[in-house]
């Protein structure tokens, strides 16, 4: 029988099982393969914080969802057109995001009656009408892959884990990717269990057979390659992109890193990262706590490194104090919160941008802290440099604001040119810089960036103190004067504000649009979806994207005031909002939702839409 | 590496053969302690004691976290960093990881390492960082002008505690020997030479050395060690421990129990060989660690000097094998190999 092909140019498929299952590795596969191939793409990860949450049940519910195309895209998809769902549970937990006519493959072997009973399923909706609005191809994953794995010297139960690998091959096939980097993947995954390693090698085969030689199956689909621009790609998550920027930015700082970090999701890959670069001249340090974890990577930048504290939000709340030190006594740090759906431990593993107020404000006193926030996961790369060129240059801690969303999510990136990197190397004081050319004065500033001196324990004729309490103009000590305080408050805010950041760049090929959609952050990719989607229908909007939160732009102002309406869709109450209307008297139009998930790019065309055609 | 700087801990910082003197570990700051208060002779007893350690200046360290006592750095001509409460042993631990050249040396109060810092300080003990920590004891809380701290002794009556205060307090010997410190020492304000004796061994020691030092606060909790420097009586309960000899004071002596544990007897009623001999550097802590207990009842009889020193890698040389070797075995990280790990793909 041959099989038809047919084109498409995009695709969007979540991979749904119990987090048992492998979902995350099968999504991880498909992504490779499909990078491999040659199309762009956007994943979105999403799991249940549980490590192994109850199984078949729907908070136990792991999937892993991608989005590919022939042509550049921004988003992980709204709403996929397959779903691969293992068990009873991962269809009940996924069906409500598929649209009409989605395909959805299921693994009839899961779908048993205690299986169907636990998420209060009837009757098998495999065998009634439940499905009638999608096209269902039930498949006995399970079964088929033990009897492809029959003559393995192997258990049963190992026989059965291998059925992702079983839907990865049926996938692969239906979707014409390349096989030899999966085979060589799991050859190397599992080198210390050969027999385990071939018998997914033969599970992974025996789907993709299975694709080719059922009638189940009848179509197959290509999606060309992508016209992306000339380079060499890779795919990359956030944490990751975010690690080695890091690493990036003390090779072209030309300082050891240091960093002093806590575990905590979903920021901890950061520190497993960075502590697999050791011989880039990085010293990982897992503290006790966030408040050494922080404290250590200060004490490490006094003695003259890059010191860097990685976590998330109830991990900022903590690290404040010592961020406040940090502030007075004027030396580097990087705080990089990857923010995750709060208050308290919220929803560790869910999304959500809430922690801008608490990075603008949450200390005591006139603090203010320089705030840089990525744009999608391979953008984590560059901010992270941008975040220590601000501390270095500037003597002052940064915060870097990622969130659950970035970390996770992955797309490919276009490797930059190590030459194009900046160099953001800085001096460190050498000798006595007071006018007898004998005393050391370490608050007296540089008159451009208002920086201090770095002056590192070691370097003789500077010996000096200093310390969180309020300092004297100039020479550092101690001040009580109520007049020096004032001033001191006005420096360092001065300071911040005085940051060389770029104006913000306003996209607006018509040029005459008269609503602005403006964001910042994660939010990027579903709004410059959003706007696509608006313009090709006609509408008119322009669109501009923060990564300086703080200080803003100079030309933020501006670009506000030059349009009839700006809308700012944020995951959060209106944070960004608040400080625009504060900061400019300019009434934005807020569009908030605080779901753990990213915007939909087809949610957010409704709305900006919306507010072009009102009035 | 790891064997050849145990028991050197300044092995790795500078030297000068410039002649030091104590003028030149005093900075211009005015010293605003109460006057009479205990820090003075500890600030002095130091500032005596640095030169002797012949180390570049520009590579010692002095950070602190809050109270009276955290004031020190401000008054040492060396490198300084006051910070926060209760958290100089992480900041500290930054430094000394990634500055193995430099000698540092962590000042705290009684408040400051064992209420607010107390996880820091036992991991900080645990770990083995190479640092001197000075815990400058007067079982109050001085700069917040006296409520009782976690090591002011049941019914503390203070502004905080009218009816006395409820809570049994830390033994900080015990404490540190109970989170694995190589090196655990007490001495006290108002004796110089034995202050001293105890910094030069914690110096020496490459790890984490805890120090406690009995300080009295004058004005909040006056005479809190009195019995220790009441000529009549000092000498008569101050067992000093010194490694290889009887632990003894000028009419005690400690004695094994047949069940192990220990006692404090009258020492003309023992032969010299049922008198317990001190090892500091025994393996097993609990010989340090029953010492730790006898000065319970409160100044019946106080052993100060040096409970337990024993040898183990320090955390910062450890952290830098890892680094070492890693560079050796894989040669030294280049960025643009790091971007392209992993699978790649060109387009042209
Ligand atoms: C976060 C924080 N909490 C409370 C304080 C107030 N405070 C300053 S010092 C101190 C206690 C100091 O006691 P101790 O460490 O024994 O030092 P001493 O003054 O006795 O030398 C307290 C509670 C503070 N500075 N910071
Ligand atoms: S309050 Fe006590 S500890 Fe503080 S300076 Fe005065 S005497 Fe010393
Ligand atoms: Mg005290």
């Amino acid at each position: 029988m041959t099989k038809q092909v047919q084109q498409l140019d995009r695709v969007i498929i979540r991979f749904a099982g119990d987090s048992g299952d492998g979902m995350q590795l099968t999504g991880d596969r498909f992504t490779a393969e499909t990078a491999e191939f040659g199309n762009d793409l956007s994943t979105l990860p999403n799991f249940p914080a549980e490590i192994r949450a109850p199984a078949g049940t729907l908070p136990g519910v792991s999937s892993f969802q991608l989005h590919f195309a022939d042509h550049d895209i921004l988003t992980p998809g709204d709403a996929p057109n397959v779903l691969v769902a293992m068990n009873p549970a991962a269809l009940k937990a996924n069906l409500g995001d598929l649209p009409r006519g989605a395909d959805i493959i299921a693994n009839i072997d899961e779908f048993t009656k205690r299986n169907l009973q636990k998420v209060g399923y009837d009757a098998n909706p495999l065998e009634n009408d439940a499905l009638a609005e999608w096209r269902v191809h039930p498949v006995a994953l399970t079964s088929l892959t033990v009897k492809a794995l029959e003559n393995f010297e192997i258990s049963k139960k190992d026989a059965e884990r291998a059925k992702n690998m079983f839907a990865l091959g049926l996938l692969s096939w239906l979707y014409h990717r390349p096989v030899e980097a999966t085979v060589k993947f799991l050859e190397s995954k599992f080198a210390k269990k050969p027999d385990i390693a071939k018998a997914n090698i033969a599970a992974f085969n025996a789907g993709w057979n299975y694709g080719e030689t059922t009638e189940a199956f009848s179509v197959s689909y290509e999606i060309k390659p992508a016209k992306l621009a000339p380079g060499v790609y890779r795919n990359i998550a956030g944490n990751q992109a975010l690690a080695y920027g890091l690493i990036a930015a003390s090779v072209q700082a030309k300082l050891p890193l240091f960093l002093g970090s806590y575990p905590i999701t979903p920021a901890s890959d950061i520190l497993h990262e960075l502590s697999k670069h050791k011989r880039f001249d990085v010293r990982t340090f897992q503290a006790e706590d966030e408040i050494a974890g922080v404290g250590a990577a200060l004490g490490a930048s006094f003695g003259g490194a890059l010191g860097v504290t990685t976590t998330s939000g109830p991990g900022v709340a903590l690290k404040a104090e010592t961020v406040g030190l940090a502030v007075m006594t004027e030396l580097p740090l990087i705080l990089v919160d990857v923010q995750r759906a709060g208050p308290s431990t919220g929803m560790p593993t869910k999304t959500e941008q809430t922690d801008l107020l608490m990075a603008m404000f949450g200390r005591n006193g006139e603090s203010p802290v320089p705030i840089v926030a990525p744009s999608t996961p391979s953008d984590c790369f560059h901010a992270a440099i941008e975040a220590a060129r601000i501390a270095l240059k500037y003597r002052t801690p940064v915060m870097l604001l990622s969130d659950g969303y970035l970390a996770n999510g992955s797309e490919p990136w276009k490797l930059p040119e190590i030459d194009d990197l900046p160099d953001i190397s800085v001096d460190f004081a050498t000798e006595p810089n007071g006018e007898d050319g004998k005393t050391f004065l370490p608050y007296k500033r540089d008159p451009e960036t208002l920086a201090r001196p770095w002056a590192v324990p070691g370097t003789p004729g500077i010996e000096h103190r200093i310390g969180g309490i309020e300092k004297a103009d100039g020479s550092g000590n101690i001040s009580y004067d109520p007049n020096n305080h004032d001033l001191m408050v006005r420096l360092r805010q001065a300071k911040v504000d005085g940051i060389d950041v770029p104006d913000l760049e306003v996209d607006d090929p018509a040029g005459d649009a008269r609503v602005l959609v403006l964001g910042w952050g994660s939010t990027y990719g579903p709004i410059a979806a959003a706007v696509r989607r608006v313009r090709k229908a006609g509408g008119k909007v322009a669109q501009a994207h923060l990564r300086h939160l703080n200080p803003l732009p100079a030309n933020t102002g501006d670009v506000l005031r030059a349009y009839d309406k700006v809308l700012l869709p944020e995951i959060n109450l209106g944070q960004l909002a608040l400080l625009l209307r504060a900061r400019f008297l300019v009434d934005v139009i807020s569009y908030n939702r605080v779901r753990g998930l990213p915007f939909k790019a087809e949610e957010l065309a409704g709305v900006i839409q919306d507010v072009i055609d009102s009035d | 590496m790891t064997e050849t700087l145990n028991g050197k801990g300044l092995a790795l910082v500078p030297k000068t053969d410039a002649k030091q003197t104590l003028k030149d570990f005093k900075s211009d700051q005015e010293v605003r302690w109460c006057p009479g208060c205990g820090d003075y002779a500890i600030l002095a007893a130091v500032q005596s004691f640095l030169p002797e350690l012949g180390l570049r200046r520009e590579n010692i360290v002095f950070v602190s976290g809050i109270g009276c006592s955290s004031r020190f750095p401000y008054y040492l001509n060396t490198y300084g960093f006051h910070s926060i409460h209760g958290r100089a042993p992480a900041i500290a631990t930054g430094l000394a990881a990634s500055r193995p050249d430099l000698s540092v040396w962590v000042i705290t109060g009684d408040g400051d390492a064992l209420s607010i810092g107390g996880n820091h300080l036992i991991h900080a003990l645990r770990r083995n960082v190479n640092l001197n920590v000075l815990l400058f004891n007067n079982r109050i809380y001085g700069l917040t002008k006296g409520q009782y701290s976690p090591t002011s002794e049941v019914g503390k009556i203070t502004k905080s505690t009218p009816m006395g205060s409820l809570d049994k307090p830390f033994n900080p010997i015990s404490l540190a020997i109970g989170a694995e410190a190589s090196f655990v020492g007490r001495t006290i304000d108002s004796d110089r030479k034995h202050l001293q004796s105890v910094l030069r061994e914690a110096a020496a020691h490459r790890g984490t050395s805890l120090v406690e030092i009995y300080q009295n606060c004058n004005i909040f909790n006056d005479n809190a060690f009195e019995p220790l420097k009441d000529p009549a009586l000092r000498d008569d309960i101050t067992l000093r421990l010194e490694h290889g000899q009887p632990i003894v004071s000028a009419i005690k002596a400690v004695r094994r129990r047949a069940d192990g544990t220990l006692e404090v007897v009258d020492r003309a009623s023992v032969d010299e060989s049922e008198i317990v001999v001190h090892d500091a550097h025994n393996p097993d802590p609990s010989l340090a660690f029953a010492l730790s207990r006898l000065d319970e009842p409160w100044f019946a009889h106080v052993p100060i000097g040096v409970f337990r020193s024993v040898q183990r890698p320090s955390y910062d040389e450890e952290m830098a094998a890892q680094v070492d070797r890693a560079t050796t075995e894989r040669g030294a990280g280049r960025l643009s190999d790091l971007l392209m790990s992993g699978d790649t793909w060109r387009i042209s």
